[in-house]
């Protein structure tokens, strides 16, 4: 005899600890298994893009924290890179590197925050947490440090950074790059070959690579499906070219692989780093830019490497202070596309570890 | 490699039991304090009010509009500022004003405890911010900054304890 069984449809979210900010997912079970599953956002809606067109270009930067707010150094880079292009603005050389030492710490950062909610998703409930924060605050350090804050930091501007590393800067960093090494190799022994988190996460929300490419995912969550598609060797942007760094892809698509991808992406961001930190240049770290910058009549594109993926800011120029459009490609939201393929007919356990191994931020998502 | 089962909760716990017996990074705050940044950008403004000459580039400069400045002309046609106001509830604390200020009379706070029970409270007026009375940060003024305390970094953590 079959039991017959009910549809019932559950609210996950919008206040719900596993689904990093609001988000909402209207989940069709039957049983324990998914069968339909329709997200819902916006409830973080700031309109962000609306407001670029009130602001001058420099007075943007303090919002493009905002995206990201794990990432927030990955998102004034891509803004600044635009505004760049569009004005035709030239960038010290040593600003182009405090840029990318600064963005590669970030993606340390933010890296450390995913794996650790991925943790948190997987149950095991804040131990590995803990362990992530640790060495995210040595890094939050350096940036309190340069920029005076430990979430949004508002420090690159159209022209390269707000004002030079303070002197104890590179000291600290020399010594935070072989405790990273250490912890890293602690992490590894910590959890990589766990028995458990592999019975957990290997082989559950697998993203097929057709399917990736064609609901246009990008970063770790594209890299994972074993797509070598990095935009710092793709479209290389500011001096990404001048360093050697490999791009770790994983091989089936599933939680496992995008944490390890993850995992790995750090290693390679502290060897970028590494390599950065030897060759930094003295000099200027702005160039001379107006207080208020007109740039000609025209558009520009630009798109930069975040911790999440491919983030893309669009700005239309009219002539004036304030941008006419600008609209961010958000690589939190793209990569969400998928979450309905990946989850439908998964259990609801799965349906939340899948979610956290994408790392999104909501602030992103919801702009 | 070929592992064993069970093999790497152990080397798990191994982790886990090294950092049994390292002390904790984490501080009792109230009772212990660590050093801020010498650039924090905490949750005030200093205003000094011997260098403004009342032009309102802050006030044009900032993202959030939340400047209020009032002048009239004085004598020796210099402006005189009347009123110099910032809500706070509202300042994201980008300090895009202080790069602004062409003449160095508007700077970000040393201060970080300044919690208010009202948010008509927040509104600082120029008494609340003047630069005799609270410590200026030294960002985007590295004069101020070398006078400051050096900022306790978690990287110097293991050589301490």
């Amino acid at each position: 005899m079959t039991l017959r069984t009910e549809p019932f449809v559950i609210n996950m979210g919008p206040v719900h600890p596993s689904t990093h900010g609001v988000f909402r997912m209207r989940v069709t079970l039957d049983g324990e298994v998914v069968v339909n599953l329709e997200p819902v956002f916006g409830y973080l809606h700031r309109g962000i893009e609306k407001l670029a067109e009130e602001r001058t270009y420099t007075g943007f930067v303090p919002l493009t924290d905002r995206l990201d707010y794990v990432s927030s150094m990955s998102n004034n880079f891509g803004y600044c890179l635009a505004v760049e292009k569009l004005a035709g603005i030239e960038v010290p050389e040593r600003a182009e590197y405090i840029r990318v030492i600064m963005t590669e710490l970030q993606r340390i950062a933010a890296h450390l925050v995913s794996i650790g909610s991925f943790f948190n998703d997987c149950g095991a409930y804040f131990t590995p947490f803990l362990y992530m924060f640790r060495e995210r605050e040595r890094v939050i350090d350096l940036f309190e440090m340069t920029c005076g804050q430990r979430l949004l930091y508002n420090y690159m501007r159209p022209g390269g950074v707000s004002q030079d590393l303070p002197d104890e800067f590179m000291p600290a960093l020399n010594k935070l790059i072989p405790q990273l090494k250490k912890y890293f190799e602690e992490y590894e022994n910590l959890l990589q070959n766990n028995e458990i988190l592999a019975a957990r996460a290997r082989g559950v929300g697998i993203l097929p690579k057709e399917l990736a490419i064609n609901i246009g995912a990008s970063g770790p969550t594209l890299r994972g499906s074993g797509i070598r598609w990095d935009i710092r060797r793709a479209d290389p942007y500011s001096i990404y070219n001048r360093f050697e760094f490999d791009i770790p892809v994983g091989e089936q698509g599933d939680c496992y692989d995008r944490y390890r991808v993850r995992m790995e992406e750090m290693k390679q961001s502290l060897r970028i780093v590494e390599q950065a930190a030897k060759q930094v240049p003295a000099g200027p770290v702005r160039s001379k830019v107006p207080h208020l910058i007109r740039p000609p009549v025209g558009e520009a594109y630009s798109h930069i490497e975040a911790p999440t993926g491919d983030l893309g800011f669009y700005l239309v120029s009219d002539g004036g202070i304030a941008p006419y459009r600008c609209h961010i490609r958000a690589p939190s939201l793209m990569n969400l596309t998928a979450l309905r393929d990946m989850i439908v007919g998964w259990k609801v356990q799965d349906a939340i570890l899948t979610f956290g191994s994408f790392a999104i931020t909501m602030g992103e998502v919801d702009r | 490699m070929a592992n064993i089962l069970g093999s790497g909760i152990i080397k798990g716990m191994a982790v886990t039991l090294t950092n049994l017996f390292r002390p904790s990074p984490t501080t009792q705050y109230p009772e212990q304090r660590l050093t801020v940044s010498r650039r924090i950008r905490g949750t005030q403004l200093v205003w000094s009010m011997e260098r403004c000459t009342g032009c309102a580039t802050c006030a044009r400069t900032c993202p959030q509009g939340v400047i209020r400045i009032v002048t009239h002309q004085g004598a020796k046609n210099m402006y005189e500022v009347d009123t110099f106001e910032v809500d706070s509830g509202y300042c994201i604390h980008c300090a895009l004003c202080v790069e602004a200020c062409p003449y160095d009379a508007i700077f970000m706070g040393y201060n970080y405890e300044r919690a208010k029970y009202r948010r008509n409270e927040l509104v600082m007026p120029k008494s609340d911010m003047a630069i005799e009375h609270e410590q200026a940060s030294g960002y985007y003024h590295p004069d101020i900054a070398r006078t400051l305390p050096e900022q306790t970094l978690l990287v110097n953590w293991e050589k301490n304890k």
